[in-house]
């Protein structure tokens, strides 16, 4: 399997035209359309389950789940020291499982450490907690330089660490997925739990919020 | 592979810009092919290691021209004829021409559901005992697997320390060619900011780089 000879694979639409006349079947929009009418014919896919995979990361999975886990973690001792210790089985206990947050670690922020979440390989990130990513995650520009230039990044988001905060960055290399906790504002003691949850933004359980 | 993937450390992609407001998916098509990809994944003709060698094997400048969905469906595409789930000439026309493997089954929504909150991950419970322990100096072996791997570059000949054992987990190398799963512990392995990328300045000689890496990565320092 080289990437020379699939590469010839992907262009295999040309074969027998004339390079100069490009037709829309070449467009992205009409392969995703020929593949998914091809799986249906066959019935390789079974199209409710395409609609119910849609509805649930459109629609049902994202940050809010995390933003609960923080705050249930602000107010409950036992329950930080759960997530801090297995954040799996602490994250799980919450409803939040399956794909792409199989096995889970909490980290949590402090006034002297501040931690913050790429994948330079690829797209990984927690679902069952954030969703799915967003663009800029995925993109070359912060998967290249969020190791190498983390405060320069984190300045692109208008954060401008001090130089005694200790910045830790952690790669997403394996299947494991990383969830920061960000620290508890001041002046929020009087707020409970929901109150609480809507402080915290997808950027917050990134890292690229302070 | 040395791909147009393993982008950390490379420079002139310019500035980080999110989007304000983002929508989930961006046009209609992005949706479809992030459906199709999980519903094909969960025939289990082929693995998550699989998927993403077939999303980054290929020329670096296609790699880094296309957008993440259309990496998606190309590497989609191209396990799905590998793996005989349909045809070139079915892609080529746009229909289905055959019909399927008979024991191929499409989940429905209820089971896809299922099998997306039971995912079981990458965990293994093979009894392996772990080469390193918690603490221990490491190298990253400078080795340039010509296929799947999660050993970035930029940690290569690097030294680290041991930070976790996150246990026993299917190796990517071998998993992403159908050789096994060839259980062995993966750790989170702590980098100094100036081992990596040179000396450091001062206000950032604190900062650090943490990779999960495997065993057959690693070497004791």
């Amino acid at each position: 399997m080289s990437g020379r000879s699939d590469h010839g694979h992907d262009h295999d639409h040309d074969h027998g035209h004339d390079h100069d006349h490009r037709h829309d079947d070449d467009t992205i929009t009409f392969r995703v359309r020929a593949l998914e009418r091809i799986a249906t014919e066959k019935g390789l896919v079974d199209p409710k389950a395409l609609e119910a995979l849609i509805e649930t990361y459109e629609h049902r999975v994202g940050p809010r789940n995390g933003a609960r886990v923080v705050a249930k973690a602000w107010t409950d001792p036992a329950y930080r020291e759960l997530l801090l210790r297995d954040a799996t089985t602490a994250i799980a206990s919450m409803g939040y499982v399956g794909r792409q947050s199989e096995h889970l670690v909490a980290l949590e922020n402090s006034p002297r450490v501040h931690n913050m979440v790429v994948c330079t390989l690829c797209s990984c990130y927690p679902w069952a907690v954030l969703g799915l990513p967003p663009v800029w995650y995925k993109s070359a520009p912060y998967r290249s330089r969020a190791v190498s230039d983390p405060r320069g990044v984190l300045r692109e988001f208008g954060v401008d660490l001090p130089q005694e905060v200790e910045v830790r960055v952690w790669d997403s290399t394996a299947e494991i997925r990383y969830l920061v906790i960000p620290e508890r504002p001041a002046g929020t003691e009087r707020l409970g739990e929901a109150e609480l949850a809507a402080l915290v933004t997808r950027d917050h359980m990134i890292g690229t919020a302070r | 592979m040395n791909g147009g993937q393993d982008l950390g450390g490379m420079q002139g992609f310019g500035p980080v810009i999110p989007e304000p407001d983002e929508p989930v998916f961006h046009h209609d098509w992005e949706r479809r092919a992030f459906a199709v990809t999980l519903a094909l994944g969960m025939l289990g003709r082929w693995n998550l290691d699989m998927s993403r060698f077939a999303r980054e094997n290929r020329d670096p400048a296609e790699y880094l021209a296309l957008s993440y969905y259309e990496l998606w469906h190309k590497g989609l595409e191209r396990l799905a004829v590998e793996k005989g789930l349909v045809t070139a000439e079915e892609l080529r026309a746009g229909r289905a021409l055959e019909p399927r493997d008979p024991s191929l089954a499409a989940p429905d929504a209820a089971t896809a559901m299922k099998m997306l909150a039971n995912s079981r991950g990458a965990k293994l419970d093979d009894p392996v005992a772990p080469r390193f322990v918690v603490g221990e100096r490491v190298r990253v072996k400078n080795l340039n697997p010509p296929a799947h791997t999660r050993m970035p570059r930029y940690c290569r000949g690097r030294q680290g320390v041991v930070h976790l054992d996150h246990g026993a987990y299917v190796f990517p190398d071998t998993h992403a060619l159908g050789l096994g799963p060839k259980p062995q512990h993966c750790y989170s392995v702590r980098f100094s900011a100036g081992e990596l990328w040179g000396e450091p300045r001062r206000e950032v000689s604190r900062d650090s780089v943490h990779l999960d890496l495997w065993d057959d990565y690693l070497e004791r320092a």
